[in-house]
């Protein structure tokens, strides 16, 4: 503790000779290293990713330029691996540079990891598969493929002076207290008619122009599926808490979010690709968590269940 | 008893009443647009152009091809201030729902005027603001809400693309001095608040160079 209070000292005294210059061998490190914070507490570093504008030119410049162009507009430019029209940056806002919701900068550093949804150490590359097959709805890319390759290279350029191995401060979506109060689904519908419904539509289907998604739906046969991240409440209410309404992030209360995120996954969409043909056989292996409400009955309708499914979508 | 053929003979009846009242809706917007009500509102077309394309240099917005509901709001925010402009309060005040809702309907339907004659100026800090945002001040795109290059999205999202650039600067200078209080979730009005006076001018000379026909191109 103590030798970290006087690392911290270090950076600001070199910082107040230097005006924090470029040039500074310490320089990366005082970009990611506030010394407020580390000095005070053990508060997760910051990180601010560098400027687009700083992309080089040249085929390595060129590639950075592609992972972002598949980031933001996916459906057309990775139209093989996609089922919806999503696009990564409909969740992971800014191009994927925004803190709180599951920055690429924030990501990259933390793999390979062992993930528990796989029971196995995933690389990077294994992530992003993850990513088409739910969020995506969509095929996994082959490891070196030109979308997978173009997608690192973009996340390894914006997390480019980002400590490898260490939580950086807004890396993922913000995890809200456990909720006070019963989750409420009416409650939500309330919350989602209020909030929500002028852009993504009463029905939950978005809105969409010459074909394409404005206002990306939240289920339904176009939305993300069983098995994505965003499918379970507590991913759902830390992003909406943080991100919606679309600029208007943080304006919501703790309940309110619990609430209208349950209302969302409360709702029908693609099949888990993992289904094993049986929906609380699926549940078992795959979602035995409250955080989940596949094979869940909400008003009469088992979640998951494929007979069920297609009449449901409205 | 009555007789099925009563019944059926008095639908008719009505059917052909309402036919009679929307003709006569649509001809009292044309000859309001052309002539006035008579009651105090003056004839739109002398602001809004023939054809409803607006007054670029006026600063007087587009009408044409709007959607109808919005239009309509509008000229309801202008009745209950939520909305200030002395023309268009004393405007709408002037006119019935029944007028005001007549004329939302007659514009919604007029062909949107094909290219804007606005040579485009600044177009990078302009268009980067209109089509990526200021993240850092909670600013998305503009056209993430208005629409692949502004081109507007159902009855609650206008277009921009192709207004006048005064009258873009005009409404989000309302918004931030509280003069234009009208817009959902207060939208508008928290994003104008972090917009500097060049990034005003910026994006509005860009949104008024952009063509108001949607081309279905990427946003
Ligand atoms: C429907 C919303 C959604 C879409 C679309 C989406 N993601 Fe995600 N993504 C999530 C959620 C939820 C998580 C889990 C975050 C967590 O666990 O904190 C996540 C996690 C990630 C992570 C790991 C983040 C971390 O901090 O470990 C990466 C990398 C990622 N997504 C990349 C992508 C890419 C690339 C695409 C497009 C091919 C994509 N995502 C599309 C919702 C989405
Ligand atoms: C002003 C319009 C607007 C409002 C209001 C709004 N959203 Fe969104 N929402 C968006 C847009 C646009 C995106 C995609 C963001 C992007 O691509 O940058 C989005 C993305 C999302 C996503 C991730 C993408 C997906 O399809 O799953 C979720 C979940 C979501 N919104 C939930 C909500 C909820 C819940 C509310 C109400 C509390 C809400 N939104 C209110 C515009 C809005
Ligand atoms: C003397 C000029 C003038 C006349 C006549 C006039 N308008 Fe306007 N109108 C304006 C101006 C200026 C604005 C912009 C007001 C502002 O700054 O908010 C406007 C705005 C509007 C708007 C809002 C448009 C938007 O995009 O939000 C509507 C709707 C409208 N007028 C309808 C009408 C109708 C219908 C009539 C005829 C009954 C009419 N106007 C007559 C000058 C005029
Ligand atoms: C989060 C969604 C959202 C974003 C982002 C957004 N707007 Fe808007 N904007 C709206 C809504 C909603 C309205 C309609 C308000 C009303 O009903 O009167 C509107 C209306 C407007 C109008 C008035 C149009 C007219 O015909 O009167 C202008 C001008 C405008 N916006 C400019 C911008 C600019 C410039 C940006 C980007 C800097 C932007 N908007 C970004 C939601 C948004």
């Amino acid at each position: 503790m103590n030798r970290r209070i006087a690392v911290a000292a270090l950076i600001i005294a070199i910082c107040g000779l230097n005006g924090c210059a470029n040039k500074s061998p310490a320089a990366p490190m005082a970009s990611v290293v506030p010394a407020a914070s580390i000095a005070k507490t053990d508060a997760a570093p910051a990180f601010a990713p560098p400027s687009e504008k700083k992309i080089p030119d040249g085929p390595l410049g060129d590639v950075i330029r592609r992972g972002r162009d598949i980031f933001i507009d996916t459906p057309a430019r990775a139209k093989a691996y996609v089922g919806n029209g999503l696009s990564c940056s409909n969740c992971h806002l800014d191009a994927g540079r925004l803190a709180k919701s599951a920055p690429l900068w924030g990501a990259y550093g933390m793999y390979p990891q062992y993930r528990k949804k796989t029971g196995e150490v995933n690389t990077f590359g294994e992530r992003l598969q993850g990513c088409f097959l739910y969020s995506m709805n969509g095929k996994a890319p082959a490891l070196d493929s030109a979308e997978l390759v173009a997608l690192e290279t973009y996340a390894w350029w914006m997390s480019q002076g980002a400590p490898v191995g260490v939580k950086l401060a807004g890396a993922g979506y913000p995890k809200l207290a456990d909720p006070a109060l019963k989750i409420d689904y009416s409650r939500g519908q309330t919350v989602y008619e209020k909030n929500c419904a002028l852009c993504h539509g009463s029905d939950g289907q978005g809105q969409q122009v010459a074909g394409r998604n404005v206002f990306p739906p939240l289920w339904g046969p176009q939305s993300f599926n069983w098995g994505a991240g965003m499918h379970q409440v507590g991913n759902a209410a830390g992003f909406i808490k943080a991100n919606m309404p679309l600029s208007r992030g943080g304006t919501l209360n703790d309940r309110d979010a619990w609430d209208v995120a349950m209302f969302m996954d409360a709702h029908e969409r693609p099949q888990d690709p993992r289904f094993t043909g049986n929906v609380a056989d699926t549940r078992h292996k795959f979602h035995d968590t409250p955080d989940s409400l596949y094979g869940v009955s909400i008003n009469g309708h088992l979640l998951g269940e494929p007979t069920a499914q297609k009449s449901a979508y409205r | 008893m009555i007789s099925t053929a009563r019944v059926i003979g008095m639908g008719m009846v009505a059917i052909v009443a309402l036919l009679v009242m929307v003709q006569a809706r649509a001809s009292d917007a044309d000859s309001i647009v052309h002539q006035g009500n008579g009651k105090g509102a003056p004839p739109c077309l002398a602001c809004h152009g023939a054809n409803g394309e607006g007054q670029a240099a006026s600063g007087n917005p587009r009408l044409a091809g709007l959607d109808a509901a919005y239009l309509r709001k509008q000229l309801e925010d202008f009745t209950n201030s939520s909305r200030t402009s002395p023309v268009m309060q004393s405007t709408a005040s002037a006119l019935t729902a029944d007028e005001r809702n007549a004329l939302a309907v007659y514009y919604s339907k007029l062909p949107i005027p094909s290219s804007s004659t606005v040579p485009p100026t600044d177009q990078d800090a302009g268009g980067e603001l209109a089509t990526r945002g200021h993240w850092s001040q909670q600013i998305p795109g503009c056209v993430q809400c208005h629409g692949p290059a502004g081109t507007g999205v159902g009855a609650n999202f206008p277009p921009l693309a192709g207004q006048p650039a005064i009258y873009i600067e005009a409404q989000l200078k309302a918004w931030q001095h509280g003069t234009r209080h009208n817009d959902p979730l207060q939208l508008m009005q928290h994003l104008s608040a972090s917009l500097s006076e060049q990034d005003i001018h910026d994006v509005a000379s860009w949104f008024a160079a952009q063509s108001a026909v949607a081309k279905g191109a990427t946003p």
